[in-house]
């Protein structure tokens, strides 16, 4: 234990003595999650939309004028018939279509809820998530607001329709994408080229002989990054909770063992580079090319996978960030536990000991 | 088996698949001894030297360092020698202090004994005045003396210098070898590698690898006179070219 802890403050030393690898571990989640979380809020100013309001009573009015107003909308086109929606949306200015389907004040009295339709151009997926977001907001404000003179609370149901991208289910990608990336870079990479360095400088030769065994070796040089690891979780959680106001339904106890799952794979991922790799900078091109291109691309975060072709389909399977995205959006969106989650825990588990496996067998063949 | 020998080898033999790295080498190294082990790159020594601390296993044959058997006790060997790699390998963003309590501390060694040690070690090698700044910083030939003292501290019984003296300058060379000298004077067994002929001459006696095979050993003084030579390297050169 005492030889471990030395281990641990040794590499801990080496952390915060390198500058370059201080900015990746710590300054990286916090302008990756700012970047994207800004890029993508900032592109709803002032969308164009358009009307199709067949009842043209007082709520539809109401709610059209409170739209309008609104910072985010600008009406832009009233329709007049449903079949003009295709040519209106081809022309690719007006990104969202509200429709009022006939006598919605009347159905709302009487029956105490009614339904508006709205449908959107998810070609461009994010922007699309973040309208319906938007526009679901304003209709549920203006809810609450007239259920206020009320005494049987009425209901307006906002029913959603993605054109030409229906698969696309998710908002806030990008808190799991980068929370995902920051662990895959954290665990992987950084690990991968710690270990390559001991090998570069002589001093993995030198830990070989002494009385540590091969495992200590290399628990001890991974347990730090375990630790890093989970801090930027949690960092990068906060951020995208309490800056980007990303939901919290889950379980958070389900969620942090996952990610330790998660970040477990993710560094045996990283042991197995290292022992294919003698230096550092081939570490690190083997990180980036075969790690984290994939994350980004293969893993779902930026482009969906239902949208690629079947072969990059099959790929993406092969990636774990792509299972663990799956079980983020899940746990932070839909509450899901892990009665639902069980079979992409169990792909991730046995990624992680096949990782580990392979590791060994090449470390060991190494040594022979 | 002799165990008072400090290493003991019998036919010691390492094979890669169909070749032979290391064919049925056999020797003894006694306490205190400045034992030479040479040869050309690809000869076979850096193997058969991996083979004798313990981080790879022989196909075949026996070999005893320190007391302890290289195929069942490799832990035991591991604690008992102390080995130096041709990179002077210490960690560069780590100090002198740092690196000499993390090298103490994985051979075990308690807090007060690395202390000691290390003050020792300061003043023998007279670096009071850098002892807080990174080893990176430090010329070659001060981490070179560092990186042997360190694989000294936990007093292994054996040291395994593996080509120690690439790329130093010959004052310093010379330097090192005194300390080597002293080190063998106080009873440590000393196993060494090297590519120059000169350093040969250092030592008691002198082992030269062909293909795999020690085709010599013995002291320098009766090498050179079994080969008909003026120096070691005349001795080299005439077995390399049989």
């Amino acid at each position: 234990m005492k030889r471990f802890i030395g281990f641990v403050k040794k590499e801990i030393y080496h952390i915060l003595r390198d500058r370059r690898s201080l900015f990746i571990l710590f300054g990286m989640p916090i302008v990756q999650i700012l970047l994207f979380g800004f890029a993508i809020t900032n592109e709803i100013n002032n969308v164009k939309i358009g009307i199709l309001d067949k009842s043209n009573d007082e709520i539809s009015r109401q709610l059209i004028q409170k739209i309008d107003a609104s910072p985010y909308f600008q009406i832009d086109q009233y329709l007049y018939d449903s079949n003009e929606f295709e040519t209106t949306f081809k022309k690719g200015k007006i990104k969202a279509i509200l429709v009022f389907e006939a006598q919605t004040a009347k159905e709302l009295i009487t029956k105490g809820s009614v339904k508006i339709q709205v449908l959107t151009d998810a070609t461009e997926p994010n922007t699309a998530n973040t309208i319906l977001n938007y526009i679901q907001a304003i209709i549920q404000n203006f809810q609450s607001e007239i259920n206020l003179q009320q005494t049987i609370p009425l209901q307006i149901v906002v029913e959603s329709k993605m054109l030409y991208n229906p698969e696309l289910k998710s908002v806030y990608l990008f808190v799991p994408g980068v929370m995902t990336i920051i662990l895959m870079l954290v665990s992987a990479m950084m690990t991968s080229i710690s270990i390559a360095k001991e090998k570069e400088i002589g001093t993995m030769e030198i830990l070989l002989v002494s009385p540590l065994n091969p495992s200590q070796v290399i628990v001890g040089k991974v347990f730090p990054y375990i630790l890093l690891s989970i801090f930027n979780a949690i960092v990068i959680l906060l951020l995208g909770f309490f800056v980007f106001g990303m939901p919290m339904n889950g379980n958070l106890v389900l969620l942090g063992l996952e990610s330790v799952l998660f970040i477990l794979s993710a560094l045996s991922l990283g042991i197995l580079i290292s022992t294919i790799s003698q230096t550092q900078q081939t570490a690190m091109m083997i990180s980036l090319m075969g790690l984290l291109l994939p994350v980004i691309l293969l893993s779902g975060y930026i482009f969906p996978i239902s949208s690629m072709p079947q072969p990059l389909q099959i790929m993406s399977n092969i990636v774990p960030a792509k299972w663990y995205i799956i079980i983020l959006k899940g746990i932070m969106l839909k509450a899901s536990g892990i009665a639902l989650l069980w079979k992409e825990t169990l792909i991730l588990v046995i990624m992680t000991l096949f990782f580990l496996a392979l590791s060994v067998k090449n470390y060991k063949i190494r040594l022979e | 088996m002799n165990t008072d020998k400090s290493i003991w080898v019998k036919d010691l033999t390492k094979k890669f698949g169909d070749f032979t790295a290391v064919d049925a080498i056999s020797f003894e190294v006694g306490k205190g001894e400045i034992f030479g082990f040479l040869g050309a790159n690809g000869a076979g020594k850096t193997t058969a030297m991996k083979m004798l601390i313990g981080i790879s296993k022989p196909t075949s044959g026996a070999a005893m360092v320190a007391g302890y058997d290289v195929f069942h006790q490799a832990d035991l060997v591991k604690q008992n020698i102390g080995y130096m790699s041709q990179k002077f390998a210490l960690y560069d963003d780590l100090t002198i202090k740092e690196n000499a309590r993390f090298f103490g501390g994985i051979y075990g060694l308690t807090n007060t004994e690395i202390k000691s040690k290390t003050q020792q070690l300061i003043t023998d090698l007279g670096i009071q005045e850098v002892v807080n700044q990174n080893v990176g910083s430090l010329p070659l030939g001060w981490k070179q003396k560092l990186a042997f003292s360190v694989a000294l501290l936990h007093e292994p019984k054996i040291v395994f210098l593996d080509e120690p003296t690439g790329g130093v300058d010959p004052i310093t060379r010379r330097q090192f070898w005194e300390m080597i000298y002293k080190q063998a004077h106080n009873g440590t067994t000393i196993f060494v590698t090297t590519h120059y002929m000169d350093e040969a001459e250092y030592c008691d006696r002198v082992s030269i690898m062909v293909d795999g095979r020690i085709d010599a050993l013995d002291t320098p003084a009766q090498l050179k006179k079994q080969f008909d030579a003026e120096s070691m390297n005349e001795v080299f050169l005439k077995l390399a070219r049989k």
